[in-house]
Formats: structure tokens, C-alpha cells, sequence
């Protein structure tokens, strides 16, 4: 064959690999380690967790073209104004709680995970929970007692997963948080729950 | 040397020996996932079906799980099976070899009977390092991570020994160059962040880095090596488009991550980068299916195996379609926008995991039963061919049955819920029950029971092919 042409030869395509894997793993390092940076929680893309003292919204953004989180007026969360440190270690449980209930294997979160349930990204908007005054105690009374909350035609019911108080309270601020993140505008064409009065 | 035919482990060298005890555990682990891949299946039809008792996020979970531990265990014994023929000197530290091999069994059977028995754990910490970690593909707990590093290190200590001792051909040399990131990869994963947005950024590092670059790099390994031992393709060109091969993948694939870093709170530059490479990535499974391909038709596809090398083919045109055109029609941002976290995704996921992995470390079985009874014929004429060409086309039909009614019902999800709904809890119902949707979960489930049947007839082939054979294995210079 022609394993004497310079293109077709074994010792080309080998320097080449070595070459190419190490010139995209470098790149691939120095974005991480700007992407690391823009997604720490603190940041304008990923908020720092004292966002849940605040009211959140999604709204369409002109310049970009699609919605975007907005961090609003004071609305703590279960009326109680927390510090960083305290926001933070709520959202650390309620994130936890859903580590070990395995949430994401029925859910997904930011679009990741499974599909035989709802997407939680803006659960916290969700018109569904009713009114913006209730929803926090919907919330927490869903996550303890789903079984029995059925909201669909299908029958397709989520099950009791033993989760207590304070962990539906937690979980209810991670997803608060949650909302907050600028997705780039996925999911698209939400249409968040009303929070003006 | 016993009679031809008979299953004898004196045939196999030591390396080999460990092979087929990974291959073992493979196949029982390959059947587990279907099972509970048919049991969440049917949680979407009957959702009442097992609930509270195996809910589906639990079959879920066992189902792919089973599927990531047995196809590493494929691999692992895929590398042990032709590890001293390569390298041409016994394996370095077979005993330790061993020993993994049944602590890492050991730690799969703990952690799934946590799985079935334990479920879920309390919001702490504990949980995540006893019951479960709760991120999707890699939920083991912390301990299991920690022992699977070590038996992939024992393994990598294996590999790289012998190919040190022996000789390093380029199949050697690519390959220890690729467990080392394979192995260092699984790192990204072991740590815990409040932060769901930087949760999935290292998350993906695992699961995009090792499906679209590491494991691909390792079929490429074991395909040029399956065909040097089917077909007798030489050396030289095997390697020469091994490296073309490891060149496209990797210059594609590592900045191919980005496709999964629009919508997670990662920075709009990743829409052009992740946008850009990814739509690269099908040039180098276009490759692989030209090498096979051009290597069968130049030897008139007189192979040794011919189980073996169909399945070889099968892993080049599954790899092209599932992961390069299933990947390709949703990997652009304007698309993905879309079909993000719908059945679309599920689609491709089967596809691709079915269509490059799943057949590579079926060829491998083929080629180690042929083996371990002696080197039996397995060529044209074979008795009993029509097992493994039914096994073959009913996992084929079952699986390609599953693909398209997954992707019929995520065009649905993507135009109802996500596009006109706008991903909402009602929009998210809405999609759910519309008849083409249900339709498309009805045909899914077919298709399951169909692929169920082409396992049990895998299965049972694999335990009799041969063993009336009385011809010896073809020889390639014929
Ligand atoms: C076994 C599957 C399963 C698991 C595990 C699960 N869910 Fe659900 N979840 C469902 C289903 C099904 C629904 C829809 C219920 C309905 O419509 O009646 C739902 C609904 C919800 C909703 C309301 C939907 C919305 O869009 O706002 C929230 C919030 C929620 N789940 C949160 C969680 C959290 C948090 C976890 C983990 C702690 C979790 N779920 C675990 C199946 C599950
Ligand atoms: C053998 C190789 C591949 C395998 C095994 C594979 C497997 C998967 C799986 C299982 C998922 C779903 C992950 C999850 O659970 O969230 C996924 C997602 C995805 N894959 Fe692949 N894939 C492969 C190759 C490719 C290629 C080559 C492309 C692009 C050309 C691609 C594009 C995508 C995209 C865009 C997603 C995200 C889907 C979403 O937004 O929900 N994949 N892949
Ligand atoms: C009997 C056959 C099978 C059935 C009925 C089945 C069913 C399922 C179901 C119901 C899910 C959950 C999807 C969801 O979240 O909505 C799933 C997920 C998955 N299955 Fe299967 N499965 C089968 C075989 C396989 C095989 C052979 C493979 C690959 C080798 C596979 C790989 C996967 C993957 C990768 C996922 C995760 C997909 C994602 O998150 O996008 N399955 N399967
Ligand atoms: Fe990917």
C-alpha cells in the first residue's frame, strides 16, 4: 500500500495524535479554569445562596435574546432573613437530601438526570404551587407527602421518599436557589408564577 | 490439551483465564440491566407497577448501573484477554490481578443490594458515603469509588507492567496512555458541592470524557486488535488508522465537552466551542467504519470468527449511527435548547452505549469461547450458526425498535413541553400524555422484550457455540 506517502504514514498520524490530544487537553484546562471561576456560587451567573433572602424571577432579556434570572426586592424565605453562612448550609442540606432521596434519577436538574418527571430548574416559579403566598408551605407539604398529591391525568404519582421537615425545608431552598442560575435561557418559553402585588 | 471443543481453561494463557471470569460477571450484570430496564419501562405504562416498593428512580438506577459496571468489566477483561498475546510475556502481578478482580465483584454485589434494600438515606453526608450518591451513572457510594480506583489501579499496574516488560506495541502504548486517563478522570467525581452547577460541570468531565473520548480510544484498541486476530489485517495498517483514529477522537471529543455546558450555568462561550467540536466528533466513527469495513471487504470477509467479526462491523456502523448521527441531531445549541433532558437523550443514550460498546465486548465473548474451547472453528458453515445470527439480529431489532420510538416520543416532548409549553409542571403532563407519546413508550417496551429475547439467545449460544465443533479454528493463510 502506500504507506510511503507522508500523509499516510504511521509515524505522521502518531505525532499528530500525541499533538493534537495534548494541544486540546491544554485549551481544555485554561477554559476550566475560567468556567470554574464564572460558576462559583458569588458570581453574576451562579449566585451566591443568600439569594433565597430575596425574590426571584425569570424574565425575557432583550439584549440576550431569551429569559434570565433576576434577583429582586427582599423576600426571605420562610420569612426568616438568613446570613451567607446560614443560606449556605441550607441549600448544603437540602442539595444533600437530594443526593441520598435520588431525586435526579426521576427528575431532572438544569436538564440532567431522568425524564419521568418534571424539570425542577424553575420549580420554584412554577405556576402549579398556586399563589406566591402559599407556596413555600405547598411545597414542603408536597415533598413530604406526595403520594398523595396526585397531579396528573396519568396516574404517575411521586412516592413517599421519607423525607422529613427540615429536609423539605431545606430542599425547598436549594430549589429556590436553584432558580436563580442564568441557564442561558433554557428551559425556554417558561411562564413563571405571578410575584407582583 | 483436551478435545476440541471442550471448554478447558488449559487453553487460555493466565491473562486470559482472569478474562473470562470478568467476562462471566459481564454477561450476568448485562442481564440484571435489562431486567430493570424492563421494569422502569413498565413503570411508565402502569405507574402504580412496584411503586413504593421498587419505585423507578431505584430500577433506574440499578439498570445503569449494571450497564457502566459491566461494560467496564467487559473492557477489563477485553485488555486481560489480549494482554500477554500483545505484549508477549506472561502478566506482570496476575495474582494481585486476581484479587481485585473479586473485590471489585464483591463491591458491585454489596452496593447493589444497598441499592435495592437500603434505597435512599437521610439528607447528610453519611449517606452519600453508604447508600448512594444520587448523580446519575456514577451513584456508587464513596467507599465503592474508593475501592474501584484501587482495582483499576491494580489493573492499570497490570497493563502497564507487562506491556514495560514484554514488548509496547502501538495498540500497547495508546492503550496505557488511555486507562491512565480513564483512571484519572473518574477523580472528577468524587466530591461533593452544594453548588448544582459545578456539581454537573466536573460530572460531565466524567461521563462526556469517557463515553466521547477514553472508552472510545479503548474500543478503537480493541477493534484493531479484533480485526489483526479475525481477519489477519497487518499490523501496520491497523495502527497507523488506530492513530488516525485516537488523532480525531480526541481533537473532536475533549473540546466536545462543551455540548453539555449550555444550559448549566457555564459560560456562553461554550455555545460556539461545544457547538463547533461536537459537530466534529461523527468524523472519527466514520473512520472506524472505513477501517472495518475496507479491511473486511479486502479480505473477503474470510475471517476466523465470523460471530466475532460481525459484531466487530455491527460496533462500526452502531458507533457511526448512535453516537455520531443520534449525537449530531441534538448536539447544536439551537436544537439542544429543545430536546435538553427529554426522551431524545434517552434515544441516543441506548443507541450509543448499545451500538459502540455493547457489540465491542460481545465480539470479545465470541472470541474468547472460540478460544477456551480449544481454538474451535467458528468460520462459515458453523453448526448451529442460526443462535448467534438470531441473537444478534433480535438485539439489533429490539434495540433499533427502542431508538425510534424513544425519539418519535422526544420529538413530541421537544415541540409540546419544552418549545410551546415552556418545560412547566402542567407543560411537562401535557406532553406526557399525548397519544404519541404514550404510543412511543408502548413501542419502547416491545422493543425491550424483543432485545430481552435476543439476550437469552446470546446467552445460551455463547454457552453451546462450538461444542460439537470438531474442526479446528480456520487458518488465515488459507
Ligand atoms: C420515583 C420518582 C421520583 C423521585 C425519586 C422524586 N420525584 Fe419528585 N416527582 C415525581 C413525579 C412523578 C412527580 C409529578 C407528581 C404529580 O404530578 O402528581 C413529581 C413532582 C415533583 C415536584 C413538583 C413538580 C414541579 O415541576 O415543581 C417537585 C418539586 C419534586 N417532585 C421534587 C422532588 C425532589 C426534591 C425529589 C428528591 C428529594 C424528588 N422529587 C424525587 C417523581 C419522583
Ligand atoms: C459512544 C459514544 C457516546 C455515548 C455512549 C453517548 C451517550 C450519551 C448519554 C447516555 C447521554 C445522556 C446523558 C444523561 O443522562 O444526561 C448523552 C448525551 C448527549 N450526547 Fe452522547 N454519547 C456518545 C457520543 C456522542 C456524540 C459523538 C455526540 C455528538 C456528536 C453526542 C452528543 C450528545 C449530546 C448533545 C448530549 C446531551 C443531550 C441533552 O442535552 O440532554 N454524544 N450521550
Ligand atoms: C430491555 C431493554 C431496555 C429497556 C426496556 C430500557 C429502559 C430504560 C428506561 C425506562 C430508562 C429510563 C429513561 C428515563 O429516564 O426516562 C433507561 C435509561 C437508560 N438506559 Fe435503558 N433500557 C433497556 C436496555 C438498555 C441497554 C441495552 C442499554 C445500553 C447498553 C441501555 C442504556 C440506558 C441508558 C444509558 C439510560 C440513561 C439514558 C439517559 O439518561 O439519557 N438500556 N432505559
Ligand atoms: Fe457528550
Amino acid at each position: 500500500m502506500s504507506q510511503d506517502i507522508w500523509w499516510a504514514s504511521e509515524s505522521f498520524w502518531r505525532k499528530n495524535a500525541i499533538w493534537i490530544t495534548a494541544g486540546s487537553f491544554i485549551v481544555l484546562i485554561f477554559l476550566t479554569f475560567d468556567t470554574v471561576d464564572q460558576i462559583t456560587a458569588g458570581g453574576k451567573r451562579v449566585p451566591a445562596y443568600s439569594a433565597i433572602n430575596h425574590r426571584i424571577s425569570y424574565v425575557f432579556d432583550e439584549k440576550r435574546n431569551f429569559q434570565v434570572p433576576v434577583i429582586g426586592v427582599e423576600e426571605p424565605l420562610f420569612g426568616k432573613k438568613l446570613t451567607e453562612q446560614e443560606a449556605a448550609a441550607l441549600v448544603s442540606h437540602g442539595k444533600l437530601t437530594t443526593q441520598a432521596k435520588n431525586c435526579m434519577n426521576c427528575h431532572t436538574l438544569l436538564g440532567n438526570g431522568a425524564y419521568y418527571a418534571p424539570d425542577l430548574t424553575k420549580s420554584w416559579l412554577d405556576p402549579s404551587w398556586g399563589s406566591k403566598e402559599v407556596r413555600e408551605q405547598q411545597m414542603v407539604e408536597f415533598l413530604m407527602n406526595p403520594q398523595d398529591r396526585l397531579h396528573n391525568g396519568l396516574g404517575r404519582r411521586m412516592p413517599n421518599l421519607g423525607i422529613t421537615e427540615p429536609e423539605a425545608r431545606a430542599t425547598v431552598a436549594f430549589l429556590k436557589w436553584m432558580s436563580s442560575i442564568d441557564t442561558n435561557g433554557f428551559p425556554a418559553n417558561f411562564k413563571p408564577i405571578d410575584q407582583e402585588n | 490439551m483436551t478435545a476440541l471443543g471442550k471448554l478447558d481453561r488449559a487453553n487460555l494463557n493466565g491473562g486470559q483465564k482472569l478474562a473470562v471470569k470478568y467476562f462471566t460477571v459481564a454477561i450476568a450484570l448485562f442481564g440484571a440491566q435489562i431486567l430493570f430496564g424492563l421494569l422502569a419501562g413498565l413503570q411508565y405504562l402502569y405507574p402504580d407497577f412496584l411503586f413504593g416498593i421498587l419505585d423507578f428512580s431505584v430500577n433506574r438506577m440499578v439498570h445503569i448501573n449494571a450497564m457502566v459496571v459491566w461494560l467496564l468489566f467487559g473492557f477489563l477483561g477485553s485488555v486481560y484477554w489480549l494482554l500477554e498475546d500483545e505484549s508477549g510475556v506472561p502478566v506482570v502481578g496476575l495474582g494481585l490481578g486476581n484479587l481485585a478482580f473479586w473485590i471489585f465483584t464483591l463491591a458491585v454485589v454489596v452496593v447493589v443490594l444497598v441499592y435495592l434494600l437500603v434505597q435512599t438515606g437521610v439528607g447528610e453526608q453519611s449517606s452519600i458515603w453508604l447508600i448512594n450518591e444520587g448523580r446519575e451513572y456514577i451513584e456508587a457510594p464513596r467507599w465503592a469509588d474508593i475501592g474501584i480506583v484501587v482495582c483499576v489501579l491494580v489493573f492499570f499496574y497490570n497493563a502497564a507492567a507487562t506491556f514495560a516488560k514484554g514488548r509496547y506495541t502501538g495498540i500497547g502504548g495508546v492503550l496505557v496512555l488511555d486507562l491512565i486517563a480513564l483512571a484519572g478522570i473518574y477523580l472528577a467525581g468524587m466530591y461533593y458541592t452544594p453548588n448544582i452547577s459545578m456539581d454537573q460541570h466536573w460530572w460531565w468531565w466524567v461521563i462526556h470524557l469517557w463515553v466521547e473520548a477514553t472508552w472510545e480510544v479503548l474500543v478503537g484498541c480493541l477493534m484493531a486488535y479484533g480485526l489483526i486476530k479475525t481477519l489477519g489485517v497487518r499490523r501496520k495498517i491497523v495502527e497507523t488508522w488506530l492513530y488516525i483514529e485516537v488523532a480525531l477522537m480526541f481533537g473532536s471529543g475533549i473540546l466536545g465537552l462543551g455540548h453539555h455546558y449550555f444550559w448549566i450555568g457555564t459560560p456562553e462561550y461554550w455555545f460556539t466551542i461545544g457547538g463547533f467540536f461536537s459537530a466534529l466528533e461523527p468524523i472519527p466513527l466514520v473512520a472506524m467504519v472505513v477501517h472495518a469495513v475496507f479491511d473486511a471487504g479486502h479480505h473477503k470477509l474470510k475471517s476466523t470468527n465470523n460471530p466475532a467479526l460481525a459484531w466487530i462491523i455491527a460496533q462500526a456502523f452502531g458507533n457511526f449511527f448512535g453516537a455520531g448521527v443520534w449525537g449530531f441531531m441534538h448536539t447544536l445549541p439551537q436544537i439542544n435548547l429543545y430536546t435538553h433532558g427529554t426522551q431524545w437523550t434517552a434515544s441516543h443514550g441506548h443507541f450509543a452505549f448499545f451500538g459502540a460498546y455493547v457489540t465491542m465486548v460481545i465480539a470479545y465473548f465470541y472470541l474468547a469461547i472460540q478460544k477456551w474451547r480449544g481454538g474451535v472453528y467458528m468460520s462459515g458453515n458453523l453448526i448451529g450458526a442460526w443462535k448467534w445470527k438470531w441473537a444478534l439480529a433480535l438485539l439489533h431489532i429490539g434495540m433499533l425498535m427502542m431508538t425510534m420510538a424513544m425519539l418519535i416520543s422526544g420529538y413530541e416532548q421537544s415541540q409540546i413541553e419544552r418549545a410551546i409549553e415552556g418545560s412547566s409542571w402542567v407543560g411537562y403532563f401535557t406532553a406526557q400524555a399525548h397519544p404519541w407519546f404514550v404510543q412511543g413508550m408502548q413501542w419502547r417496551q416491545i422493543g425491550g422484550w424483543i432485545f430481552a429475547a435476543g439476550f437469552v439467545l446470546l446467552a445460551w449460544d455463547l454457552m453451546t457455540i462450538g461444542r460439537k465443533e470438531t474442526r479446528p479454528v480456520r487458518s488465515l493463510t488459507e
